[in-house]
């Protein structure tokens, strides 16, 4: 399978990276690369993730993550890597 | 690898730019459907419609779902029902019928419109072909997802003025057959001249003879995209706008090559084309006379429009041509009238008349659209309006269309509301001297000369 992108968007808080990364160990997704920045204290962060060895279907995935986020007041999106490589890569 | 901000260029242009796919349409064959008993044909065509497009909307949810891209529509094209038709149908009822049919398969798949209630008539109409155009007007008023289309002429044929004629006419039956709705009915009719055969946007898709049997083709959108491009190069030379506005295309149309590689992988069903217009929407930020102002235009209208609209277009498909394998359709910016914030602004300002939107339809593709007429414009006047804008699209080998509402029941300076993406239309004006005696004289013009181009 592709691999998928996390972002996460809102306002800086204690423990974002924390919640998202154990949702993914627990459903064995693993972490390929990570890097965040703040802006203007809103906080960043893109994951690239391999969800290879996870069996939960791709959607209930996205729908989980969306309410882990919300639970922080952050917005969670995951979209396969496709979307951005085909837009930014010749 | 993707860096973070890229990832989130991508993810603003869909959230605060607009940026969507705005169709998946999936053209179906509707020749192997062909019978002589009117109940068979109609028995096939519902048959064929719905087994094709089972998980059309389906898969088209799945893969928004995961690209986090939505796609707006999904929708359907088939043959020229002028063509399925022609053995089963011996009078405009009996095409009623089939537009029911199609009405009910496209309610069956879930897709919001179905295209190809149409017939192809550059040259000359068939007895069927006549049958279908006369039974446009009932068959839209009686059904919500159908939509309508006649060619009526073609730089290798010229144009077919009687049917220019039948269909002016048309237009004012379907108008007063829907007036309860503001007209709306006309809304889903389009009169075109150098019509394309794998056109995914409505009301003129149709699914044209030389196409396989099932094609998936996808219509990309994103003015509000440009629109905020622009708005980083304000001040700067051509050079600088040009290459600004070939880049955002270039990423836009990769968008919907990915969705229309995907949907035809998931669905089996070959690729077709990407059509590469810019489509806005009554969303505030989605407006292509936006661009055109933010390219240096007080207002769409001014002098000047029409050549920001030609640069526009040029430098859209040279970005998107890049992007895609294979580019077709009508691939213009379209600059339809009720459907873009920017345009009704114009129109209500005073900048923006008709007869400068027809000078524009001579540099984009799409011609005349959603144009909201005073309701009693005569029907010769219709066809005249018509007659001209297929005039463009002759000589100019490209293709033009006319889809105009004549809104039975009201007046220049009120406003009509059509709803969701067809959104508002102020009336406009239309020149009240009359062309009947030219309409009326019957017969064909002829195609043009080919050469000695001055």
């Amino acid at each position: 399978m592709k691999k998928t992108i996390i972002t996460v968007v809102g306002k800086d808080t204690i423990g974002i990276i924390a919640k998202i990364c154990n949702y993914l160990a627990e459903n064995n997704m693993n972490i390929l690369d990570i890097s965040q920045t703040i802006v203007q204290d809103y906080f960043n962060m893109m994951m690239i993730v391999d969800m290879n060895q996870s069996d939960k279907p791709f959607a209930q995935v996205c729908s989980e993550l969306e309410e882990i986020g919300e639970g922080i007041g952050v917005k969670v999106r995951c979209q396969l890597e496709d979307i951005f490589d085909k837009m930014h890569r010749i | 690898m993707i860096n973070i901000y890229e990832v989130n260029e991508t993810n603003q242009m869909i959230e605060h730019e607009n940026l969507d796919v705005r169709t998946i349409t999936l053209g179906i064959s509707l020749l192997d459907c062909c019978s002589d008993r009117l109940e068979v044909l109609n028995e096939n065509i519902y048959k064929k419609i719905t087994t094709a497009a089972r998980d059309l909307v389906k898969t088209g949810q799945e893969i928004e779902r995961e690209y986090g891209i939505p796609i707006v529509n999904k929708r359907i094209s088939v043959t020229p029902i002028s063509l399925v038709g022609s053995a089963a149908c011996s009078s405009p009822e009996d095409y009623v019928t089939i537009a029911k049919t199609l009405d009910r398969a496209a309610k069956e798949v879930g897709v919001n419109f179905i295209g190809g209630y149409s017939a192809l008539v550059s040259k000359g109409m068939t007895k069927s072909d006549e049958y279908l155009i006369r039974s446009i007007p009932q068959a839209l008023a009686e059904t919500d997802q159908v939509c309508s289309s006649v060619n009526v002429g073609s730089t290798k044929t010229g144009i077919d003025m009687d049917a220019v004629k039948l269909v002016g006419e048309m237009v004012l039956e379907t108008a007063r057959l829907t007036k309860e709705q503001d007209s709306l009915g006309c809304a889903k009719f389009v009169v075109f001249c150098n019509a394309p055969d794998d056109n995914p946007f409505m009301a003129g898709a149709f699914h044209g003879v030389t196409e396989a049997d099932l094609i998936i083709n996808v219509g990309v959108s994103g003015p509000g995209v440009v629109k905020h491009a622009l708005e980083q190069v304000r001040g700067k030379d051509f050079e600088v706008l040009c290459e600004t506005i070939k880049k955002t295309a270039f990423k836009v149309t990769r968008v919907g090559q990915l969705v229309a590689q995907e949907a035809s992988r998931r669905l089996g069903i070959p690729f077709g084309i990407i059509d590469l217009s810019l489509a806005p929407t009554p969303a505030v930020g989605d407006s292509v006379a936006d661009i055109l102002q933010e390219i240096g235009l007080e207002k769409t209208g001014a002098p000047g429009t029409t050549a920001a609209l030609a640069l526009l277009n040029d430098q859209v498909k040279k970005g998107g041509v890049m992007a895609s394998s294979y580019v077709g359709g009508l691939s213009g910016a379209f600059i339809p009238v009720s459907e873009d914030q920017g345009m009704i602004d114009a129109v209500q300002a005073g900048a923006l008349t008709i007869e400068k939107l027809e000078a524009m339809t001579c540099v984009c593709s799409v011609g005349l659209d959603m144009i909201a007429i005073p309701g009693n414009t005569k029907a010769s006047t219709i066809s005249g309006i018509i007659a001209d804008e297929m005039a463009i699209g002759m000589v100019n080998q490209k293709t033009t269309a006319v889809r105009i509402i004549p809104v039975i029941g009201k007046d220049v300076g009120e406003i009509v509301e059509f709803g969701g993406l067809l959104g508002y239309a102020p009336i406009m004006p239309v020149n009240s001297f009359d062309c009947s005696a030219f309409i009326n004289r019957g017969g064909r013009i002829p195609a043009p000369i080919h050469s000695f181009k001055n």
